[in-house]
């Protein structure tokens, strides 16, 4: 901004399309658009969220106060619906936009905050925080902070050193809160602190079918992996079958299965025997290999490896 | 007498936004910062006294220098530094170090001359301030 324009403010214009191009925001905002499925409330939130960052900066060059906004959010959802990577992505974000000084995300959950004994808990919280501080600090599972059955747990004393960083160094540090909501609701509940101090209460909604279909066909075109026209309609009936069952984590799951997709291709390659492959048979994932899941044989109680029908080589 | 030890020690003090500056310079090429003091600045003297613990992985100066100002609180009348440690092999040395306080007087060193074999003169410098007891060598609390 030219000196003139804070000097007479009357007449200064400023150019917001201009600089929304040139702060590099408007990519980031369309990347995630183009990378992340579904996800429709959040992605309005930090479009929200970005507007007014670009508009207070422009409130500030013209001269106009503008008290820093506070930014520290919480991320409620099920698992695997994103949360992590959204996080990673506001840290970005932010960064472009000039409110952080350096974009990364320190992601740590209890363990990393609390202490084992009596005068641990402090220093432990501060040099995580300190590691934190020009970027974003990531809290999973937060609710593990605060627990209530045991009035001597050291979280207490974690959570009073957050709330007062939370508090004080607003442009230094954006602590976002992450985990299911119903916990996370009960955790704001007791503690009120933390709930006014969290001005973006973010919801990650549960994906379609369709949504999980999207991703799984992004995540395998990253992996260079294709699927033949027989295994879309076999992975789409996989993903409407697997979200009837228990322990369904979203995105997560769906990673999972195409991890173990890709372990039987293999597997079918080797025992082929075939002397000469194309690159198009490297690629491919055959309806053979999604439907050996045991998710079609009535179901799984966990996640784990649903290989063991898989003879060995 | 102004002691000079480390880098900048000929320029005026540092302020907090220029410590923060070189701090992150520090950070930058990877080295990992520490912030020290003593109240014996002999020039022999390498093992100062670290404020908390070793700070590896740090991002941002920031946190730096909110230690730097919280050992200023408590040793404000002593001398402290700042040294970026390299750890990288082949190096796993200080690569930087500098004074950020120093107490409102210094009395520097004197130069003490012995005679010894031969009519041999062998110098030894000493503090003025390490005459007194640990702890007692430099005026305690500004304040």
């Amino acid at each position: 901004m030219s000196e003139a324009a804070i000097s007479d403010p009357a007449t200064a214009r400023v150019d917001l399309a201009r600089e929304l191009r040139e702060s590099g925001i408007q990519d980031v905002l369309d990347q995630l658009d183009r990378e992340l499925v579904g996800l429709r409330p959040v992605k309005t939130r930090i479009r929200e969220i970005a507007a007014l960052l670009l508009v207070d900066k422009f409130r500030r060059e013209l001269g106009l106060a503008s008290e820093t906004p506070t930014l520290h959010m919480s991320f409620t959802g099920r698992p695997g619906t994103g949360k992590t990577t959204v996080a990673l992505r506001i840290a970005d974000i932010l960064h472009r936009l000039g409110y952080i000084r350096s974009g990364h995300l320190v992601s740590v959950t209890r363990d990393d905050l609390v202490g084992q004994y009596i005068g641990h808990t402090a220093p432990k919280t501060k040099e995580i925080l300190k590691k934190a501080i020009g970027g974003v600090l990531f809290i999973d599972e937060a609710y593990y902070l605060y627990r209530p059955e045991n009035e001597r747990d050291y979280g207490q004393e974690s959570i009073e050193i957050l709330l007062q960083v939370m508090e004080q160094r607003r442009e230094d540090l954006v602590v976002v809160l992450a985990g299911y909501a119903d916990r996370m609701d009960r955790f704001f509940s007791s503690n009120p602190g933390f709930r006014s101090r969290v001005a973006h209460h973010i919801d990650f909604p549960d994906y379609t079918a369709e949504e999980l279909y999207d991703i799984a066909q992004m995540m395998l075109a990253q992996q260079n992996y294709r699927l033949s026209a027989s295994a879309e309609g076999a992975l789409r009936e996989y993903i409407a079958t697997r979200v009837t069952q228990p322990h369904f984590a979203n995105a997560r799951s769906i990673r999972n299965a195409l991890d173990r997709a890709r372990l039987r291709q293999a597997t079918r390659l080797l025992k082929s025997g075939a002397t000469s492959l194309s690159v198009d048979d490297l690629m491919t994932i055959d309806d053979d290999e999604i439907r050996a899941s045991r998710v079609f044989k009535g179901g799984l109680d966990t996640d784990a490896d649903d290989l063991e029908e898989t003879k060995p080589l | 007498m102004r002691l000079t030890q480390g880098v900048f020690s000929f320029l005026p003090d540092l302020t907090d936004e220029q410590i923060h500056k070189q701090v992150q310079y520090a950070l930058g090429q990877g080295w990992a910062v520490n912030v020290e003091f003593t109240d014996d600045p002999h020039p022999r003297n390498t093992y100062w006294e670290m404020w908390g613990l070793p700070m590896f992985d740090l991002r941002d100066a920031a946190g730096v220098v909110e230690e730097v100002r919280a050992c200023r609180k408590v040793y404000g009348h002593l001398y402290i530094r700042v040294s970026a440690f390299d750890s990288r092999p082949g190096w796993e040395t200080v690569r930087l170090s500098f004074i950020v306080n120093r107490p409102a007087e210094e009395p520097g060193f004197r130069l003490q001359r012995d005679e010894v074999q031969g009519r041999q003169m062998r110098y030894t410098l000493a503090p003025y301030a390490a005459t007194r007891p640990e702890g007692e060598r430099y005026q305690s609390r500004p304040s």
